[in-house]
């Protein structure tokens, strides 16, 4: 089962060119777009911290910090 | 050291330069997370690129780097391993830089196994100049220079850098990241000349003329085409020809060009010193 909130992802909308790659190819759906078509944080419960949206990004618009990561600052 | 993917890149350079959904920022940041699990000293890392659209890919990076002239990003990769064998050299080049404009070198360096790491982002096509067709290109491809479709086959870049002498050689996509960083790795730790080939999307040109779909779609490709060696081997010619066959394909050990020389030189200083005596 995937364990609540393991994850935290940071986006920068500034750097995103809107491929939609990250939203396409999460494993779990993490992600969705908004009204500019960029991606934002839709269901960060599912997130397994994967990092496949971040090594996907052509951009490094995406961080994903794990829990250890984020609490650490 | 501990440094992260991202200390070897130079985000404040970020957007980069390459439109949107293109694969080249992909295997960027595949290079970088290379580097950093080799732990490479950045100071003792050059990034050597010629032109293209990848070629600009020096950039980005936090490590020395060269960027020479069109398909002789391969010379300068050898006059600077030879001058200083200690530094670790990648060369990024595309499918122009390095086996159309650049095959001459490309075949010279293999056949030499010069230890340098050539990393050949393939979107089959020119990029930068308006999509023209590329040595790369398969046969039919509708380019700038082709609108009805090309005469000529394209080079498959892993045959070649094997036949050549090339003494690592691996082929991947952006969409396979995890086995890309991988790849990247096991060749930039490889005595002797190492090629990865990259499959990429140019979403403004070859995907657009040739697919008629988007950087999306393009990766869906990637995904669904690419096979390991078994699967490939099982499939038909006809099928063989819409796949890409990915993971390492040749790895062997053999005495790189600098070992080879620094040990000829040995030799002779030893020969000349006893016919002096």
């Amino acid at each position: 089962m995937v364990k609540a909130k393991i994850s935290e992802i940071v986006i920068l909308g500034e750097r995103c060119k809107e491929c939609a790659i990250c939203l396409e190819f999460c494993p779990r759906q993490v992600l969705a777009a908004n009204d500019d078509n960029k991606p934002v944080v839709k269901n960060i419960e599912n997130c397994s911290g994967c990092r496949l949206c971040e090594y996907r990004c052509p951009d490094l618009a995406i961080t994903v910090k794990r829990k250890e990561e984020a609490t650490h600052g | 050291m501990g440094l992260t993917y991202r200390d070897y890149l130079r985000e404040e350079l970020f957007p980069q330069m390459w439109c949107a959904g293109c694969s080249h920022g992909i295997s960027l940041t595949a290079v970088a997370r290379a580097m950093a699990a080799l732990k490479l000293d950045p100071a003792e890392t050059v990034v050597v690129t010629g032109i293209g659209c990848w070629g600009k890919a020096d950039d980005y990076f936090k490590t020395h780097s060269f960027h020479g002239t069109h398909g002789r990003a391969l010379s300068f990769a050898t006059g600077i391993k030879v001058a200083n064998p200690r530094l670790k050299v990648l060369v990024l080049m595309g499918d122009g830089d390095g086996v159309t404009i650049g095959g001459n070198h490309f075949i010279h360096t293999a056949r030499r196994n010069i230890d340098v790491t050539a990393v050949i982002t393939n979107n089959f096509n020119y990029g930068m100049t308006g999509g023209q067709y590329s040595s790369s290109s398969p046969e039919g491809t509708i380019s700038t220079t082709s609108l009805y479709g090309t005469a000529e086959p394209g080079f498959d870049i892993c045959e070649l850098a094997r036949a050549a002498g090339a003494t690592y050689v691996a082929r991947t996509t952006p969409y396979h990241v995890t086995q890309m960083d991988k790849l990247l790795a096991e060749a930039i730790q490889h005595k002797g000349f190492s090629v990865v080939e990259i499959i990429s999307s140019c979403p403004t040109f070859f995907a657009r003329y040739n697919y008629k779909v988007t950087a999306v779609e393009m990766m869906r490709l990637f995904k669904e085409r690419a096979v390991d060696r078994e699967r490939y081997d099982a499939l038909t010619a006809a099928e063989k020809a819409g796949c890409f066959l990915t993971g390492r394909l040749h790895r062997e050990e053999k005495e790189d060009f600098h070992t080879k020389y620094a040990r000829l030189q040995q030799q002779a200083k030893a020969r000349a010193e006893r016919e002096v005596v």
